[in-house]
């Protein structure tokens, strides 16, 4: 990380080799939040590896994964700082008599009296760290605003204390499902991915890479059969994750070569719905 | 400075096509211009994608002005077509496999000297391989030998698309190829694996296609310059295409906007719904939280609302010219119908049918639509529309199911081929239900032209909306809920 990324083709190699294949779209990206040290908005479908690529990249880097997970309701107490109530009660508890109320005042208002929250733990981090934050499009449109300052200027304000700015730059990954519009000013100060599904070669790398034993014949079907699906009109179509559930299954039920009809028995690991199960199962079996 | 001019150009395409790009992605596109050099085309698109375009449905519109803009750049995409070295080893190589094929002896030399039956041969060839290179370099070469490019010729690019796919017989490609891979495989495929065969071939004739397409494009460009250019491949981005003037190919970007779209509307209207409004003081939670303050009740915890859904109605016009709106608009809410207590659905055009049961008895929207569209017993007369009829009969049927719950939708255009317009029905449908709206999909400037009475009906009304894109339907059913 103290070197940074040589070239798009490094970052792409170096991802591999922690098992994740970024197509060239991610590793561009990857490359050039890290040169121009922003941060970077990863959406697409749920379970197309949003998440991993945060986690491979701390991997590559040798870096810590600090995880800010969000949820509605998420304020800035358990995102950024809060200060520690008990122990400022008992700091002034302890000595009552000897100090004086000023510098009672201006002790329990200092960084030992601070419980850092992800964001802030991101920042005032000496080593290496990559900070994920996940599932934003979670948390309220208002609550994005605490996100703003740490995300152009890598600091955090804390009215008692002052300015923490960041000692490294960390490299931010935001994730979204995209359940909401993102403000435009989050927006603007993030690099954007989208992450879609991959195509049939990727995916079938992706199966062997995964699912080490599985034969690449099999690997292939696999990512044929899932392409076809996902071309169907279907209410989910099937992640990748799902796609390697699958592969995993058939393995484990010793399936060398996949047939309609097993395939069609097999259908409910790769898709959820039953409305969908019918479509797809129709859509393998018969052809004109 | 060539670079500034070139980056500068491209981003007023960019607002100019509808791309919200502010001052500040423009700047760190300039910077992420700088980390990335021109000639590695993919990664400098990404790059400029990443800091340019925010959202996914404007990706491919950003891709379009790209390849206007920047296709012409970098020493493998010159307009040049032949003799250059990448494809005569190509071309020697195919030379080979022939030879040991068939062995058909033939001399060397540039793919000029081809006949187009040895391309057509070729293609075939490339296609049962996926041979990415040369389809790039046959797509090159037919374009180049079939679309009969002049230049200043003021012809439109699917002009020559459709003379370049029509000499190359794409159409019947799929077919050949099917045949080709049946000979060549020792025994029966199963439908299985026909299936998936199909599906593969489809895909590099797609990929094909696209290829041409690019070429055509290239030369296009070389031709007229970038900026002449871009205005003509000017499309709407999805939310903003019109319903009534949508092509099929854009009708299916509607479709899969719409989709995300719903999800984003529910997610929203359900935290609308959850937040905003404080309900009563809960007792016992309060009571409960006050223990962490000595039993002062000193953070009071109040009950979530549960404001009541309401009631829909929707009444869509069905006929010809407004099928696709009404179609979205029933897509719409029917995705969302966990956000009211009741959805029913009648549609029209001079007879009226109710189709909530076609929603009812299946979790595939589509599906639905489509039994409505084939299905739904909506002619009376003559099969033009006629509010008045319909309005009245559905007065006379369903009029007492109207409760003060109610909201009621009406779909259409309004016109009435000068038929009684009955529009006391609608004074009734106010004042017995919660309120009623109009939908319009015509610009409302049409509007109370020729046989549009929409403004007689629009007076008894709560309102009447101007409905012609995604953008605005969004903006409606948002306010609804």
């Amino acid at each position: 990380m103290e070197n940074g990324f040589e070239s798009v083709q490094q970052v792409r190699d170096g991802l591999k080799k922690v098992n994740y294949l970024a197509d060239e779209g991610i590793a561009g990206v990857v490359f050039l939040a890290q040169r121009l040290g922003k941060p970077i908005l990863v959406e697409g479908p749920a379970g197309t590896g949003k998440t991993q690529l945060a986690k491979s990249v701390a991997e590559l880097t040798d870096a810590r994964l600090i995880r800010l997970q969000c949820y509605e309701g998420l304020d800035e107490s358990k995102a950024l700082y809060e200060w520690n109530y008990k122990k400022q009660l008992l700091r002034i508890q302890a000595d009552k008599s000897s100090d004086s109320w000023s510098e009672v005042h201006d002790d329990i208002f200092s960084e030992e009296f601070l419980l850092t929250r992800p964001l802030l733990e991101a920042i005032s981090s000496t080593d290496p760290v990559v900070l994920l934050i996940d599932e934003v499009d979670r948390v309220e449109v208002e609550t994005e605003a605490l996100l703003l300052e740490i995300l152009s200027e890598y600091q955090v304000s804390i009215p008692e204390l002052g300015t923490i700015t960041a000692k490294q730059i960390p490299m931010v990954f935001l994730t979204s499902n995209n359940t909401r519009e993102l403000s435009e000013a989050l927006k603007r100060r993030c690099l954007y991915l989208h992450v879609d599904y991959p195509d049939m070669e990727r995916e079938k790398e992706i199966v062997q890479t995964k699912v080490p034993d599985i034969s690449a014949n099999l690997a292939d079907q696999i990512a044929r059969i899932v392409r076809s699906i996902r071309q169907l009109d279907l209410k989910k179509a099937p992640s990748v994750s799902e796609t390697l559930d699958w592969a995993r299954m058939l393995m484990l039920l010793g399936i060398e070569n996949i047939e309609a009809q097993e395939a069609k028995e097999t259908l409910h690991i790769l898709l959820k719905y039953q409305t969908d199960i019918a479509k797809a199962a129709k859509e393998l079996s018969v052809d004109k | 400075m060539k670079m500034l001019d070139l980056m500068s150009g491209f981003i007023t395409e960019l607002r100019n096509a509808g791309l919200p790009v502010s001052l500040t992605e423009n700047l760190d596109a300039m910077e992420a211009v700088k980390e990335i050099p021109i000639e590695d085309r993919q990664a400098f698109k990404y790059a400029l994608g990443a800091t340019l375009v925010k959202s996914n449905s404007h990706w491919r519109a950003f891709e379009t002005i790209f390849e206007v803009y920047f296709s012409l750049r970098g020493p493998e995409y010159n307009i040049v077509g032949d003799g250059s070295p990448d494809e005569a080893e190509l071309w020697r190589e195919q030379q080979d496999a022939q030879r040991q094929g068939e062995g058909r002896g033939q001399s060397g030399g540039s793919m000029d000297s081809l006949t187009p039956e040895e391309i057509a041969q070729m293609l075939v060839q490339a296609l049962m391989n996926g041979d990415q290179a040369m389809m790039r370099a046959l797509a090159r070469q037919s374009v180049q030998r079939f679309a009969g490019m002049e230049p200043g010729r003021p012809v439109g690019g699917t002009y020559y698309l459709y003379r370049t796919l029509r000499n190359l017989d794409l159409e019947n490609m799929l077919d050949k190829l099917m045949q080709a891979n049946r000979d060549a495989a020792e025994e029966d495929l199963t439908p299985l694996e026909e299936r998936l065969e199909r599906d593969e071939f489809n895909n590099r004739i797609d990929r094909f296609k696209q290829e041409v397409e690019a070429e055509i494009r290239r030369r296009l460009v070389a031709d007229r310059g970038a900026e002449a250019m871009a205005k003509t491949l000017r499309k709407p981005l999805p939310e903003d295409v019109d319903f009534m003037h949508a092509s099929r190919e854009e009708m299916q970007g509607l479709k899969k906007a719409l989709q995300p779209l719903t999800r984003k509307l529910a997610a929203r209207l359900a935290r609308k719904r959850r937040h905003g409004r404080r309900g009563p003081l809960d007792f016992r939670n309060t009571v409960r939280h006050s223990l962490s303050y000595g039993g002062v009740p000193a953070d009071p915890k109040f009950k979530y609302p549960r404001p009541s859904k309401p009631e829909l109605m929707v009444v869509a016009d069905i006929s010809g010219s407004v099928a696709a709106f009404a179609r979205f608009t029933l897509m719409l809410v029917y995705a969302i119908q966990g956000q009211f207590s009741k959805v029913r659905s009648f549609v029209f055009i001079d007879g009226i049918d109710e189709v909530t049961e076609y929603f009812k008895a299946t979790e595939d929207i589509g599906e639905a639509i489509h039994r409505v569209n084939t299905e739904a017993d909506v002619v009376w007369v003559d099969g033009h529309s006629d509010y008045g009829h319909a309005f009245e009969v559905f007065w006379e049927r369903y009029g007492k199911d109207i409760n003060a719950k109610t909201t009621i939708l009406l779909l259409g255009d309004a016109r009435n081929n000068y038929h009684a317009t009955q529009s006391w029905v609608v004074k009734e449908m106010r004042k017995r239900g919660r309120h009623v709206y109009w939908l319009n999909p015509e610009p409302r400037s049409y509007w109370n032209t020729g046989d549009s009475v929409v403004g007689e009906y629009g007076g008894f009304t709560d309102g009447v909306y101007e409905c012609r894109n995604l953008r605005q339907l969004e903006a409606f059913v948002e306010k609804l809920a």
